[in-house]
């Protein structure tokens, strides 16, 4: 008889644990889920639209992209030439860290060769380095086929944003998504077939 | 199993784990026949902890800047996932604090809880529902909605009416000349952070109180007269978990009650959330008629009533400040020989039943616009809700009493 | 007896907040058929909103890609609501004209609409928009009864036509009649075809108007049923806990 009640008493116990964990949980779920960026963080988020006509060869520039630097670097025939020369001095010369889309996973880390999408934000601890396209400056050393420089910890990336080995920074920088809407105009944020 | 016995052990042996379980929970003695009055302490409890943590979300998403406020409340209520449960779980929230509120302080007045010797946890009790009052205040001026401004600039503008010290003590509360941005940032601190500090101390000290003395009861007697052999209460029964689950039960129902609110009518016909108030703040332009929230009603009604003296409208504020006071009063006016209202005789139960419709008809008064008939109405409530508590040390001592019981009474 | 007592204490304590609100001035205002499960209806009147009052009101707080909540998909949005091609469906509504030339013309800026109908009511929004009548000495031409002495002219007077507002005198009242002179575009099939085409259309701006008030109406009513199930569900179960509970109280 007493088994009995305590059986039922037991089952009642567990169900009713049961339904307070689920209802604990259905409640606290919009609370954590308001922590998410918001339709005005995505908003201001969303995908840019560049014209790289404007870019003169060698060039740098700079867009903003849920604020973040992104640069986009037009790259002579020099340069290009010179990418492949110095992979013994790279980390990871052949890219195979999923540090670009796979449409970028080649020589170039790039769509078309010219034109370099990279975000501007060191592997490191997040600095943005500085473009040093020039070759052999004095103080980079004769060496220097042009690339980038991290003020914060000294880390090196070549014009393909490849990183130099010795150096704080253990990757590559990232290439974000992107594609070219038309000859022109470069879509970044968004490499959807459906993104226009 | 063991595992578990030996971290009990281990914080029990540096912390008060079990002792404090005991005292508070198994071991803390409860009469008996409680009824439906007696669930809203509890529930009072759990509003407030859905108002602290729907209050922490909202701020991380709320500007308080007469600028941008407005529009970030409609940030929340669109932008971000979920920001209109949360605020409407916050406004909701607010009503509801003080319709359970109100119940649990007329649960005491009918079972004379105030009474010998819980005057203090009565006067703790009345701290906590001023503060709460505070609190409402100024939670309502930062969705910064015409009704926001409004009220704020009004109740404000009572001060000023105080002799001599008036004028200067407005502009001390608001920091301007006018209710502006600045009000607007301070009492957003005082709101978030100042007030439920206090709220949290005073409403431990509450219960701590409560604890001390034990439990009141419908029947007005005290359970502590008749122990067993081991000395607890024979009408009493342990808090854990009797009056936990029993509690739970209240709670869930509330909850639907709440939820009803919030998904279905979180505008509650404009009593929760007021029409008025999805109009951004206008120091140019007044709405044609003001009105507070319904809590503040009957307060707002008796204020109106009292007609200005040498051209001060002093008094009616003084009658206002009187009118919440004077509960803290309760514990010494009331000179009855029982404290339930079961053993009372009918010129009690006359004055109680006079007052409740006192209350909630200035209540009502409050929300419509004066004329002059609901003028002559609002005077005769106000007579009548003073006369509840200034005649009480007459009235209760020539009341016919019932015999109380022995042991508590169930039904 | 004690028990009916209490109860009717606390009802009384629980109703009176919840008394309606008496409409304020005496204007009549007519019941407007709101029906937010209506997507279709929603929809033309989001559109009508594009099309007509976004030319000088803003509603700064609504996102076009809202619209996909109301069954639109993105395509339809870009060219149904004629957006410009660069335009991006994230951004705000943000109206044609800006604030201070609108204000210039009207006299006051008009207001922003994303809350209008909770400010304002539906019944009033619906009204007001049938209730525009010709008043020359309005530096706007126009005059409505619900709004008198607006500052907007009544911009859709295409639609509905030209109403003129006739005063009658029977047995010494006044009676004020809003008649329809010349008819609008809606008029299909005579004169009471075209009032039931443009009450139709109001009607469908109205819906959306209170959509766009509070957008979480579309989720939040259907999200309660679940939620009330589910706490009956776990009230029961609660209450049998503490019936078993209880068991060896008295």
């Amino acid at each position: 008889m007493a088994d009995n009640v305590n059986l039922s008493k037991r089952r009642l116990l567990t169900a009713t644990t049961a339904g307070g964990v689920i209802a604990a949980a259905g409640a606290g779920a919009p609370f954590v889920l308001s922590l998410m960026p918001s339709e005005r963080a995505k908003a201001a988020g969303a995908p840019i639209e560049v014209d790289v006509s404007t870019i003169k060869p060698g060039m740098m520039i700079s867009a903003e992209w849920q604020g973040k630097p992104v640069w986009i670097v037009r790259r002579t025939k020099e340069m290009l030439d010179l990418l492949a020369k110095h992979d013994d001095k790279l980390v990871d010369p052949e890219s195979s860290v999923q540090q670009q889309p796979n449409y970028c996973h080649n020589p170039y880390r790039s769509i078309k060769p010219e034109y370099l999408v990279v975000l501007g934000v060191c592997t490191h601890l997040g600095c943005s380095p500085t473009y040093r396209p020039e070759v052999a400056p004095a103080d980079l050393g004769k060496d220097w086929p042009g690339g980038w420089f991290c003020p914060c910890h000294g880390s090196r990336f070549d014009l393909a944003a490849r990183v130099y080995k010795g150096v704080p920074a253990p990757s590559n920088l990232i290439v974000p998504p992107h594609k070219y809407l038309s000859e022109n105009t470069l879509l970044i944020g968004d490499d959807s077939k459906e993104a226009a | 199993m063991n595992r578990l016995k030996n971290l009990i052990g281990w914080i029990d042996a540096r912390f008060p784990l079990i002792s404090t379980f005991k005292a508070h929970a198994s071991e803390y003695y409860a009469p008996k026949n409680f009824n439906f009055w007696y669930f809203f302490g509890g529930l009072a409890l759990l509003v407030l902890i859905i108002q602290i943590l729907s209050g922490i979300f909202l701020t991380m998403n709320y500007k308080p800047d007469a600028l941008f406020a407005f529009a970030s409340v409609e940030y929340i209520m669109r932008d971000v996932h979920w920001g209109w449960l949360l605020r409407y779980i916050h406004s909701t929230g607010a009503s509801m604090f003080f319709v359970v509120i109100y119940l649990h302080m007329f649960r005491g007045l009918m079972y004379g809880s105030y009474r010998k010797p819980r005057e203090l946890l009565w006067i703790i009790g009345m701290i906590i529902y001023l503060a709460l009052m505070g609190e409402a205040f100024m939670g309502y001026l930062l969705p910064w909605g015409q009704m926001s401004f409004w009220g704020a600039q009004v109740i404000v503008n009572l001060f000023s009416s105080v002799p001599f010290i008036g004028s200067d003590l407005a502009v001390l509360i608001r920091g301007d000349y006018v209710v502006s941005d600045i009000t607007l940032n301070r009492f957003f601190a005082l709101h978030v952070i100042a007030i439920p500090l206090v709220l949290i101390l005073i409403i431990g000290a509450h219960l701590v109180a409560l604890h001390e003395v034990g439990s009141n009861n419908p029947d007005g007697i005290e359970i502590k007269k008749y122990k067993d052999t081991n000395g607890n209460p024979l009408d009493g029964i342990p808090f854990f978990p009797y009056m936990v689950v029993k509690d739970g039960v209240a709670a869930i129902a509330f909850l639907m009650i709440f939820c009803a609110i919030i998904f279905f009518a979180p505008d509650m016909g404009g009593y929760f959330l007021e029409y008025n108030n999805f109009v951004q703040a206008n120091p140019m332009k007044t709405p044609e008629h003001i009105a507070p929230v319904w809590y503040f009603t009957p307060y707002y009604a008796i204020l109106r009533a009292v007609p200005p003296i040498f051209g001060s409208q002093f008094p009616g504020v003084a009658a206002m400040g009187v009118a919440t006071v004077i509960f803290f009063f309760l514990p010494w006016l009331d000179r009855g020989k029982v404290k339930s209202i079961r053993y009372r005789g009918p010129i009690y139960k006359t004055f109680l039943t006079l007052f409740v419709i006192s209350f909630v008809g200035l209540g009502w008064l409050g929300l419509m616009p004066s004329t002059p008939t609901y003028t002559v109405i609002s005077r005769i409530l106000a007579v009548v809700y003073f006369a509840f508590f200034l005649l009480m040390p007459w009235y209760t001592r020539i009341d016919k009493c019932k015999p109380e019981p022995d042991r508590v009474t169930s039904k | 007896m004690k028990a009916i007592n209490k109860l009717w204490i606390l009802v009384l304590l629980l109703t009176v907040p919840a008394m309606a609100f008496a409409s304020e001035a005496g204007v009549h205002l007519d019941k407007a058929p709101v029906d937010l499960k209506n997507t279709a209806s929603l929809q033309r009147g989001a559109i009508l909103f594009a099309s007509r009052c976004l030319a000088c009101h803003s509603a700064s707080y609504m996102r076009y890609n809202r619209l996909l909540d109301i069954g639109m998909t993105e395509g339809q949005i870009k060219k149904d609501l004629e957006l410009p091609e660069d335009s991006k469906l994230s951004s705000t509504m943000q109206a044609v004209m800006d604030a201070n030339s609108a204000k210039l013309a009207f006299g006051i800026a008009p207001p922003d609409l994303s809350v209008i109908a909770r400010s304002r009511s539906a019944d009033w929004l619906y009204t007001y928009m049938r209730t525009f009548y010709v008043d020359n000495n309005r530096s706007s031409g126009w005059n409505n009864t619900t709004f008198p002495d607006v500052g907007m002219p009544f911009v859709l007077a295409d639609l509905q036509g030209k109403q003129v507002l006739r005063v009658e005198n029977k047995k010494g009242h006044e009676i004020k009649k809003l008649v329809l002179e010349s008819l609008g575009s809606m008029c299909t099939a005579g004169y009471s075809m075209c009032t039931a085409g443009y009450d139709a259309t109001i009607a469908d701006l109205t819906n959306y108007l209170v959509f766009m008030s509070d957008p979480s109406k579309m989720v939040r009513y259907d999200l309660g049923y679940i939620v009330l199930g589910f706490l009956f569900v776990l009230l029961v179960l609660v209450y049998a806990l503490k019936k078993e509970v209880w068991k060896d109280i008295r």
